[in-house]
């Protein structure tokens, strides 16, 4: 008996070790990963980094892709944001117990997860080669391609945030509305989402965070640019695809600037995360 | 109707109500419609991605068939592709992320779910989601310039000293300790994975009754005993669900692996050595890419798009399974 006793505790205290060494070892990755970026970026960030462009090397910065980031992310969520957000809606408020509605919800977890470099692919296909051909090479890779590439990837992001945030609004809110003769498209459109508002911002910047750092897609579709460029048909930087080039370059200078880079990154998609959970806390708080 | 307009004016003019009635139902209608058009882009967009890779790598696909899958030769000088390095790449660094990362995804769940005090499983819990929103390019560049460089000087060469002289085994650990390679890629798959992983993990622990628990706690079960007995049959389903997705990401993963791979089409046996994956391939070649090389990218974009498609499915369906029986009881 007693044996069997110290068998079993020695188990139990076997598995919260190693349940222990598995978290600290996760946290411990965590740590790593952070500290790395923070301390060889900090290193690299200076006045040059947002005044200069990449076409000046490893004296130069990364001004361009700065702005060309902004501009694609901007658009993308342009894209994605309005569709998302009426599909998110066909699936709560219309199709909540339908078969269609079922299948488009089940598809949109698989789009969730699917990999981001196929989309890239998806977007080459029907998009840069249609636009290459039609202008006879005049425009061929371009920041509007980048931001539709990452807009697929958004998209599925706000339809299940949206999906999510509408369906736990209260029913007495629809019978409410119904009640008084508001047709279907207001209740819809002027109280249900409104009252969801919060959430499905939530989600929006929620996707915003997962496409800022998306790369393989940009490659061939926003392809880069070395010069500043505003135009949505141009060849456009971004930071993710100036990362992997400076990456993959030999000089260690522009290594550093990469590492600039990747940690300008990682702030904006963190601080993305902190503002997501602040709006989502703020928002539970005033319907409780 | 226009003759006898001036003796039946309120028939030939509804009432006001009516009319705004009317017009609530059309835009209901085409309210409706818009919505449902969303909707069903996110089908097409799966459809499209499909559909746009498989004829993009059309001429490889169709003209060399399965020539296609079972060739190791990928030589752009000579025009000759096959898929088999880049596919044994891919399935291979994923074994070995899923290998590594389910037990640690499954110790994080049962700390943060049985044995954390209450006042660290909220902050443990966010932490580990940071690691799942930390771009992929980061996990790339870290793998690159820091774990690469650690893997050559530290583990490699004690891998190699340790497990090389084993009869079997001793060929998966010999070479040089180059740092880069196949298992290098695996290990920074998995700390991608593991938050993923612990995340689905961790909601299904959570959701198993207390009472159920309780019960097993009271005839003496101790935590190791309430977890295995008790949490991982009741959320099984979910657990290889979890898992699935896991691998689903480690599959189509691209930047944390091209640049810790080392690019090199070579079926080798030792994970010590360099190889290539579909996605790196791919991310490292499209733009330079042009005829049959082309195509033959975008072929190997299609498989990776179907293979990951049916491991999500098999993810989700497993996911689903418990939150239907959830539902039921």
């Amino acid at each position: 008996m007693n044996g069997l006793y110290r068998r079993r505790a020695l188990g139990n205290g076997a598995a919260i070790t190693f349940a222990a060494a598995s978290t600290a070892l996760g946290l411990g990755f965590l740590g790593w990963i952070l500290w790395t970026t923070l301390s060889r970026g900090i290193s690299a960030i200076g006045v040059p980094l947002f005044t200069r462009i990449s076409a000046h090397g490893e004296d130069g910065g990364l001004a361009n892709a700065i702005v060309g980031s902004g501009i694609i992310n901007f658009m993308a969520i342009l894209f994605a944001a309005p569709i998302g957000v009426m599909a998110g809606a066909w699936l709560a408020e219309y199709a909540a117990h339908s078969r269609l509605g079922a299948l488009i919800r089940f598809m949109n977890d698989i789009l969730l997860s699917a990999p981001s470099i196929v989309l890239g692919l998806f977007v080459y296909v029907v998009v840069v080669l249609p636009m290459t051909a039609w202008s006879n090479g005049a425009v061929s890779f371009s920041a509007f391609a980048g931001a539709l590439a990452l807009a697929l990837i958004a998209l599925p992001v706000i339809v299940r945030t949206t999906d999510e945030m509408l369906r736990l609004q209260p029913m007495t809110l629809r019978e409410a509305a119904l009640s008084l003769g508001v047709p279907q498209w207001k209740l819809t459109s002027q109280v249900l989402l409104r009252a969801a508002g919060s959430g499905i911002l939530t989600g929006i910047l929620l996707a915003l965070a997962r496409v800022a750092g998306e790369t393989a897609p940009l490659l061939f579709t926003a392809f880069g640019n070395n010069y500043m460029a505003f135009g949505p048909l141009e060849k456009m930087a971004s930071l993710p695809t100036i990362i992997y080039q400076y990456t993959n370059d030999p000089n260690p200078a522009m290594h550093a600037i990469a590492w600039a880079g990747a940690l300008m990154i990682t702030l904006f998609v963190l601080a993305l995360g902190l503002l997501a959970r602040w709006f989502l806390v703020r928002g539970h708080i005033r319907h409780d | 109707m226009t003759s006898a307009s001036s003796s039946t004016m309120v028939i030939a003019t509804p009432a006001p109500a009516t009319r705004r009635a009317e017009r609530d139902a059309r835009r209901d209608r085409w309210f409706a419609r818009a919505l449902k058009a969303s909707a069903l882009l996110v089908l097409a967009v799966l459809l499209g991605a499909a559909l746009s890779t498989l004829w993009g790598g059309r001429e490889v696909l169709f003209g060399e068939g399965l020539r296609f899958l079972a060739s190791s030769e990928w030589n752009p000088v000579d025009d000759r592709y096959g898929a088999l390095a880049p596919i044994f790449g891919t399935v291979l660094t994923s074994i070995i992320a899923i290998v590594l990362a389910v037990p640690v995804a499954f110790g994080i769940a049962l700390f943060l779910t049985e044995i954390a005090p209450e006042w660290m499983r909220a902050w443990f819990s966010a932490a580990i989601e940071l690691l799942a929103a930390i771009p992929s390019i980061i996990y790339g560049m870290w793998g690159l310039f820091v774990f690469v460089p650690f893997m050559a000087e530290q583990v490699q060469p004690a891998l190699t000293a340790v497990l090389g002289e084993l009869p079997l085994l001793g060929a998966l650990f010999s070479g040089p300790p180059l740092g880069l390679g196949i298992l290098t890629a695996g290990i920074v798959l998995a700390v991608m994975i593991v938050p993923f992983i612990a995340a689905v993990m961790r909601e299904v622990f959570l959701a198993v009754p207390g009472r159920l628990k309780e019960s097993a706690r009271a005839l003496g079960a101790t935590t190791w005993e309430v977890v295995w007995h008790i949490v991982l049959p009741a959320t099984r389903s979910a657990v290889i669900g979890g898992i699935f997705l896991g691998l689903g990401r480690a599959l189509g993963e691209t930047m944390a692996v091209t640049f810790v791979l080392g690019n090199a089409y070579d079926i080798q046996a030792s994970l010590l050595m360099p190889g290539t994956s579909i996605s790196s391939s791919i991310a490292n070649e499209f733009n330079e890419a042009v005829g049959n090389h082309r195509s033959a990218l975008l072929a190997l974009g299609f498989l990776l798009f179907v293979v990951t498609f049916f491991v999500l499915l098999i993810a989700r369906v497993m996911l689903r399974r418990l939150a239907r029986r959830e539902g039921t009881a």
